[in-house]
């Protein structure tokens, strides 16, 4: 599903990724992990093509994306879900409309997004804050809204950066759940963290990150 | 809790990249009314936005309205003039001045006049007798001193005059019929008023090529008011376009609620410009009539009819549209999502 074949990320000032290759098959669920500056982040804006890699190859749904034009772009982000460390939601906006964005770029009826916003806040725990303003949620709450917004128009892939950023651990610990729930119905899910302790107990593919290099891509024997 | 449920033999209208024509082919008329109903959507939520800033909007739309107004004012004075001006066209005279010192009488001028009467590029003829132009003279010159001097000597300094009415306004065969009538030997001379007519309507022309260039400049300034406007509100919703672009927003998407916002701008500015262009119209109505009687015409002052302010209102819209889609150009690619 996603194949890293040697890719460099390089910026003006350093080398952010360096010869990193790994696959992601379809379904598997894997978390990356890695102090901070490591290179999680960088990765996984690669995969969305929020930034270009500078060298190497990136195949998502086997799709080259280094030959992917930028006009392309939109319909790739449309298959892969993504949560933000920041969240990244809109805050003039309800939680039913911002979970709503994904199906009204893509040009869904009315009454297909009220169903899949509705059926995607009630899987995340949050049905009856449809009609609250993000502002009025807690950070955890938040996180949430990103996550069914991430995942309203079942794309078949998942990426979550930091889901799990300054949640305490019982929290942080069902937002992991919730990505694990996800990927027993097939959805493909990467997640960005630096949690260890709480990456070590969830028991799955674990990629390390270290100054721009994998280091190690470790399955936990069942 | 699981997944939310995916029916297995629906069409996902997430498209993948390589086959999103062949989505969009699956449900067009799902897909077509999504797209129709998001347009009427866009356009009307982007006027809320513009009525929920009214005092902004207000300013924006007089600054484009005064903008518009301007040239369109001023073409209409014009077109007035120049409606003034044909009417006048078709009076041209020409005046005959008999030469005095070859002693005419009455009775050899009025034969002159019949011979002229009957050539086919002369409408009408009038004589006018050095006695009657006296009295004329009298009553509208204001020299009434200094020609009761001249009657005390009894002596009268006109000349016989023939007034002719071409049968013609062109005025190549005016000016041929002027040449001709100075030939006559009893002329002494032939003028009229073709010449300063001629020199009116060069002025309309080259007023005319003021307007013109005034219009362009002043549609200028409004593409770049409406396109600095859209640039401010592109800047400040950056977040939001950010979002929309990492949720596969596509550019057209994205420009939509800009465009309809542009197109709003412009046309609440080409209603502003009516509505100034018929203030001042009906202020100058009063002034303008008052004139007209003193020169016993019926004249009255056109304003702009339902054609040429819906003209006026699609102009105002097309440079919205125009002006946002230059700042949306310009501006939407440099947003990238960080």
């Amino acid at each position: 599903m996603i194949i890293f074949n040697q890719v460099n990320k390089r910026y003006p000032e350093y080398q952010a990724l360096k010869q990193v290759s790994f696959h992601l098959k379809r379904g598997e669920i894997a978390f990356l992990t890695g102090h901070s500056g490591a290179g999680k982040t960088t990765l996984l804006r690669l995969i969305a093509l929020i930034e270009r890699n500078t060298g190497g190859q990136i195949l998502v749904s086997g799709l080259n994306l280094s030959r992917m034009p930028t006009e392309r772009i939109p319909y790739l982000r449309r298959r892969i879900g993504m949560t933000f460390q920041d969240h990244r939601l809109l805050f003039n906006q309800t939680v039913f409309n911002n979970v709503a964005l994904p199906l009204v770029v893509a040009g869904y009826r009315h009454q297909e997004i009220r169903r899949r916003v509705r059926a995607a806040l009630d899987k995340v725990g949050l049905l009856s804050k449809e009609k609250n303003y993000p502002i009025t949620l807690s950070a955890g709450q938040q996180q949430r809204v990103g996550i069914a917004r991430a995942v309203v128009n079942k794309p078949p892939i998942l990426l979550a950066d930091e889901p799990t950023g300054n949640l305490d651990p019982s929290l942080a610990k069902e937002i992991m759940n919730l990505f694990v729930q996800f990927n027993q119905v097939g959805v493909t899910v990467l997640i960005a963290s630096h949690a260890f302790g709480l990456i070590k107990s969830m028991g799955h593919r674990t990629l390390i990150l270290q100054q721009g290099n994998l280091i190690g891509d470790s399955r936990p024997s069942r | 809790m699981k997944y939310p449920d995916r029916p297995p033999n629906r069409p996902r209208p997430a498209r993948p990249p390589s086959s999103h024509t062949q989505q969009r082919k699956a449900k067009p008329s799902q897909q077509g009314n999504a797209w129709l109903s998001h347009h009427f959507y866009v356009l009307f939520s982007s006027l809320g936005h513009l009525v929920r800033t009214p005092l902004p909007t207000l300013m924006t739309a007089t600054v484009i309205g005064i903008a518009l107004a301007l040239p369109t004012g001023l073409y209409l004075l014009l077109e007035n003039a120049q409606h003034i001006s044909s009417e006048w066209g078709g009076a041209a005279q020409i005046s005959l001045f008999l030469k005095k010192d070859i002693g005419l009488n009455e009775a050899q001028v009025h034969l002159l006049a019949d011979q002229l009467h009957q050539r086919p590029d002369i409408y009408s003829v009038q004589m006018i007798t050095p006695t009657q132009a006296l009295t004329e003279y009298h009553e509208l010159s204001g020299f009434k001193e200094a020609l009761d001097v001249l009657d005390t000597l009894k002596y009268n300094p006109l000349p016989f005059m023939l007034v002719i009415q071409p049968a013609t306004s062109d005025t190549i065969a005016m000016k041929t019929l002027l040449n001709s009538l100075k030939q006559l030997p009893e002329v002494d001379k032939a003028q009229s008023d073709m010449l300063w007519l001629e020199r009116l309507f060069t002025m309309v022309k080259i007023v005319r090529r003021g307007v013109l260039i005034l219009a362009s400049l002043l549609s200028l300034a409004v593409l770049l008011v409406i396109g600095n406007t859209i640039r401010l509100t592109i800047y400040n919703r950056r977040d939001e376009i950010e979002i929309y672009k990492l949720v596969g927003a596509t550019d057209a998407f994205i420009r939509r609620p800009f465009l309809y916002t542009g197109f709003w701008y412009g046309l609440s500015g080409g209603l502003v410009a009516w509505l100034l262009v018929k203030i001042s119209f009906w202020l100058l109505q009063g002034p303008v009539k008052k004139l007209s009687a003193l020169y016993y015409s019926q004249f009255e002052l056109m304003t702009l009819d339902v054609l040429s302010g819906s003209a006026l209102l699609s102009s105002g819209a097309l440079l919205g549209l125009v002006g946002a889609w230059l700042a949306v150009g310009q501006h939407l690619k440099k947003i990238q999502p960080r």
